[in-house]
């Protein structure tokens, strides 16, 4: 049986973030601070995926992400891929790739790091791209993929 | 290094670490010498640390510097819910520079961002206490001659013995041979091995103290503490096996000496003491000296 329907819906104009693995999804919207976008946004999540097992999908109408801006999802969602869309095609695809530093977005896995003992911006330096493995600019401690915590 | 912070060991070049060693040997030739007159250096401990503290003052005083700070964050407004942030910004008004203790890991890079002075990290957690480490490193060069091709042993806790960790970064850069002796529960994280296999260097690991003790430059001794054992048991079966006795220096170098960031508690035998091999006691003397050496070099006096 072949069903052709679109899980999500699609968009006329804007950015489509696909192939996010299913468990992370949710950490991609609070990354890219979707809850403050005023357009429209769509989500699929647990959608059927040859590749992931299980997938979700992010549809956000009339926004277009900078390059270091979208690239922080590559911290938790290596496999995603962009497609920018205008007027329903497809003009551009991309991929993410993770960005050198790290600023203000995970957590420190130390719980006797400054950041998370007083008010400051936490900065890591991405030592392993592959793996995710950052370390901290304040004490040092890698945090690596299994331990981010999105703040 | 003048104006520089000195937060990390890594924040020196090999370069710089032999200048301050260098700059440490005039001072042991000539400890006292009035070029730190009016220069206020504050000596902030967040958390107690005596001998440290001591080891700071002395080299301040010794070179007519005057010290401000405190000695135990209890007394201040940090007890009153004051930021690090806000102390070091009011501070730094005050002083030419901030020597800094704190329990928190990070707290002196952040420290050294805020501050308009320079920072030196007397110790921040588990993290760096670079101080120590060039103390250690005059300790090496004086007693053997050279830094380079040495055969250094490190006994007891390696794996968060953070005075170790440093060391080993430190003296990677001399050509070093290393050999590591600890308990199976207090082994060498991967991560310095792993930095040594990409240097080059040659490194043993092994449990049994006297096996290579003939080969030894340097022994440098740490605590094996009961906190670090999950297993009580298995903290009595090896406790005893990490003590150095005067018996298991017989047939080592003669100019072998034997290293200890203290306190010590019972890992070398008193009986060590007045062995010619015994540095420990110097070694802390030696700290006075590096430590005239950091901050003259840094207030750019030297």
């Amino acid at each position: 049986m072949k069903d052709k329907q679109l899980s999500v819906s699609a968009i006329k104009e804007g950015t489509v973030i696909d192939h996010v693995p299913a468990g992370v999804l949710f950490k991609v919207v609070s990354i890219l601070k979707l809850d403050k976008v005023g357009t429209m946004i769509t989500i699929g999540n647990n959608l059927e995926s040859k590749k992931l097992g299980h997938k979700g999908i992010i549809k956000i109408s009339k926004v277009f992400f900078e390059d270091n801006e979208i690239n922080k999802i590559a911290l938790v969602a290596p496999s995603a891929k962009l497609n920018i869309i205008r007027e329903y095609e497809v003009v551009e695809k991309k991929v993410v790739t993770i960005p050198d530093e790290i600023v203000g977005i995970v957590k420190c896995v130390n719980p006797k790091c400054i950041t998370n003992n007083e008010k400051v911006t936490t900065r890591f330096d991405v030592v392993s791209k592959p793996e995710v493995r950052l370390r901290c600019h304040y004490c040092e401690k890698i945090t690596d993929r299994d331990n981010i915590e999105i703040l | 290094m003048k104006n520089k912070n000195l937060v990390s060991i890594t924040d020196f070049s090999k370069e710089e670490y032999l200048r301050i060693l260098e700059l440490a040997a005039e001072f042991e030739m000539k400890p006292r010498q009035d070029i730190l007159r009016g220069y206020v250096i504050s000596t902030l401990f967040f958390e107690p640390s005596t001998r440290t503290r001591l080891s700071f003052e002395t080299a301040i005083n010794g070179l007519g510097g005057r010290v401000i700070g405190f000695t135990d964050s209890g007394a201040t407004s940090t007890a009153k819910g004051e930021t690090l942030y806000d102390t070091i910004k009011m501070v730094s008004n005050y002083a030419d520079l901030i020597v800094m203790r704190h329990p928190l890991e990070g707290s002196a890079k952040l420290a050294s961002e805020i501050s308009s002075v320079p920072i030196v990290n007397a110790g921040d957690g588990a993290n760096q206490h670079p101080t120590q480490t060039l103390l250690d490193m005059y300790s090496i060069q004086k007693t053997q001659g050279t830094l380079d091709g040495l055969k250094i042993f490190m006994v007891g806790d390696l794996k968060y013995g953070r005075t170790v960790h440093s060391l080993l970064m430190a003296m990677s850069r001399f050509n070093t041979t290393f050999y590591f002796i600890s308990p199976e529960e207090l082994m060498l994280p991967a991560v310095y091995k792993l930095h040594l296999d990409k240097m080059g260097l040659e490194y043993h690991e092994g449990k049994d103290l006297a096996e290579f003790l003939p080969e030894a430059d340097i022994i440098y001794m740490t605590r094996v503490q009961q906190e670090r054992f999950t297993d009580p048991i298995e903290y009595e079966r090896v406790k005893n096996a990490y003590v150095l006795r005067r018996n298991m220096l017989e047939g080592t170098r003669e100019t072998m000496k034997v290293l200890h960031p203290l306190p010590r508690v019972n890992e070398i035998h008193t009986d060590v003491d007045d062995s010619p091999h015994a540095y420990y006691f110097q070694q802390a003397r030696n700290g006075v000296f590096v430590r005239m050496a950091i901050l003259s070099a840094i207030l750019g006096v030297k």
